[in-house]
């Protein structure tokens, strides 16, 4: 019976001639896994979201708690994302232009945040700038709180997002010839003029590329955030905590508008990275 | 006036990269700093920019102790190898930039900028991009930025290194040309002496950190003051000097013979003196012929012109005379 099936087959496969598209084998294959593993997800939030009715989606989506919870999000992971734009500058000059020992250490560490489970990131996080933790109680006696406060929340971020703008900008600080900052001297640029008229330039666009990379990390990072933070509604709660929370109250509705919300958010944000990449390009186009 | 060096030595760790350097290079005039990779020709040019400090010695440019003065504030054109343009500048911006940081007027900088875009015939491209330019285009971006701030010297470190060969022969050509109009004291590195010979007033020999002759052109390939200006300054055979090949009229020396192969003379056996030697390989370069010979223990090479190659008619392996029109002498092998 199995031969019979499997031979049928066969002879059938042998009529069916394969048209000739323009598709090649690895084309098909990418399209495929692109369908399956990005696509149908999305597809399948958008498509639960829009259940509900566009007012309902509306009501949900601009319910107090869940602007709370964005401008939660948005606000912290944009001031987390500009710090890092200009430590993580730094970091990698320092990486790129010093030699020390230990240089090399320090650059493998700098991974970290990508290696270490979340959740392991937001218990450390958590110790450290705890009322008693090595960092925390500095700030205790003049009244700041860090763990389970928003500024927790800002700390994690900064945290996860470092490694997107340093490992951005090293491979431009690398190809960056000595010879550059020579020439603007030798034409009389002083210190702070060839930096700010010949080295930072041509920065601008990969440390915005940065930015917005570890931006878009640290508005989608759940992990670290839900064990450093409270999850207090109106105070330190995250979108992606609250999508959770929803989920924990059988509310899938709510969970996908607020997922839909965040997925629009960072379909913007990549197309502004793109422009921002095409933009840093524009005199590098032969 | 010009650019006086006074007893410059300067050691990066234990590598001595200049010993105790003189030299004189005359206002107005162009000066080759010729020699190979690591004799400290690089350096020294980098040392008058400022751009490196000597350990010892003294640096006065027009008449200016410029020793321990600020590479910003020596007012050279300095012209890299690799062009260092600025890239996210435009070629009119890039010619620009030393004249906007020197506070100059727009308009004057406008009216500069076009001068030095016709002097360096880009007129039309002054809006591209460096990427967008061809590498020998690059180059004379490069030095019409470095000329735009009206520099006291111009140094060019290898300015034609990065080049193909056709390219660098129309840049030498051009800048020679450039120099006749512009006037302006220059000094350029090169490992070429086809490339010093060709474009400078005056050429400076250097190896191992000391400089070992100054001289034109004619006077560093005619009279080379060492053996090792002798070879490195066009191709040469060095033989003992008891080899019978040195010219009888040649006062016989100690040392070694150092013969160019130009000087070399084939002739038919029987036609006349000369030292016996075998044809062991022939190639033919143009315009002229290389031949190489085996003279008993010997290899010579021997370079000959059309007009006295081809009544030879040699074969490999033919036996013939071969006779020196003349040779130098060093007690020392190179």
């Amino acid at each position: 019976m199995n031969s019979f099936l499997s031979s049928s087959f066969n002879n059938n496969l042998k009529h069916i001639s394969i048209p000739k598209l323009p598709i090649s084998i690895p084309w098909f294959v990418t399209l495929g896994y692109l369908v399956l593993m990005l696509l149908l997800p999305i597809a399948a939030l958008i498509t639960k979201s829009l259940t509900l009715g566009v007012d309902e989606f509306w009501r949900i989506a601009t319910q107090p708690l869940s602007l709370s919870a964005y401008s939660v999000t948005f606000i912290t992971a944009l001031a987390a994302g500009l710090i890092n734009g200009v430590m993580g500058t730094l970091v990698a000059w320092v990486l790129v232009r010093y030699e020390f020992p230990g240089r090399k250490i320090i650059d493998a560490a700098i991974d970290l945040p990508f290696a270490l489970p979340t959740s392991v990131a937001g218990l450390v996080l958590a110790t450290v700038y705890s009322e008693r933790g090595w960092i925390g109680q500095l700030f205790a006696p003049f009244g700041i709180r860090i763990s389970f406060t928003r500024v927790g929340v800002f700390i994690a971020m900064l945290f996860i997002s470092l490694p997107f703008i340093v490992r951005t900008l090293q491979p431009v600080l690398q190809e960056m010839e000595k010879e550059i900052e020579e020439a603007a001297w030798s034409l009389g640029a002083s210190s702070w003029q060839t930096f700010s008229r010949v080295l930072l330039p041509p920065l601008i666009p990969p440390i915005l590329t940065g930015i917005a990379l570890g931006f878009s990390r640290a508005v989608g990072e759940y992990g670290s955030v839900v064990i450093i933070a409270s999850n207090i509604p109106f105070r330190d709660l995250i979108a992606p905590v609250l999508v959770f929370q929803r989920l924990e109250q059988y509310d899938y509705a709510g969970a996908t508008v607020i997922g839909t919300v965040l997925l629009m958010a960072s379909l913007v944000l990549l197309l502004v990275i793109n422009f921002l990449q095409q933009w840093g390009r524009r005199y590098a186009i032969k | 006036m010009g650019i006086i060096i006074q007893q410059v030595s300067k050691n990066f760790g234990d590598f001595q990269a200049l010993r105790e350097i003189n030299l004189d290079v005359k206002d107005g005039t162009l000066v080759a700093l010729l020699g190979p990779s690591g004799s400290g020709k690089s350096t020294l040019l980098r040392t008058i920019a400022g751009l490196e400090q000597p350990d010892r010695g003294s640096i006065w440019i027009n008449g200016q102790d410029t020793t321990y003065l600020d590479v910003r504030d020596r007012n050279i054109g300095f012209v890299f190898q690799h062009y260092a343009l600025f890239k996210h500048l435009t070629v009119r911006q890039n010619i620009a930039f030393g004249l906007e940081i020197r506070k100059t007027p727009p308009k004057l900088v406008k009216e500069k900028t076009e001068e030095l875009l016709g002097l360096i015939q880009l007129e039309g491209l002054g809006n591209r991009y460096p990427n967008q330019l061809s590498g020998g285009q690059r180059q004379r971006v490069a030095l019409a930025r470095a000329l735009a701030v009206s520099p006291q010297v111009l140094l060019l470190d290898e300015p034609f290194g990065a080049l193909d060969a056709k390219v660098r022969k129309e840049l030498r050509a051009w800048l020679r040309r450039l120099h006749q109009e512009v006037h302006v004291t220059s000094v350029f590195v090169t490992h070429d002496q086809e490339e010093a010979m060709e474009v400078a007033d005056y050429i400076v020999v250097m190896n191992e950190g000391k400089i070992e002759q100054v001289g034109t052109p004619t006077e560093i390939y005619d009279h080379p003051a060492t053996p090792f200006v002798m070879s490195f300054v066009g191709e040469v055979n060095v033989l003992p000097s008891h080899v019978d090949l040195i010219p009888r009229n040649a006062k016989v020396r100690e040392g070694a013979a150092f013969i160019r192969p130009h000087e070399l003379e084939i002739v038919p056996l029987g036609a006349g003196e000369g030292t016996p030697a075998i044809v062991r390989h022939i190639t033919h370069l143009g315009w002229e012929t290389q031949v190489e010979l085996e003279l008993g223990d010997f290899e010579v090479t021997a370079h000959l012109s059309r007009e006295q190659f081809l009544p030879l008619n040699l074969t490999l392996n033919q036996k013939v005379l071969v006779r020196s029109r003349n040779a130098r002498f060093f007690s020392q092998v190179a």
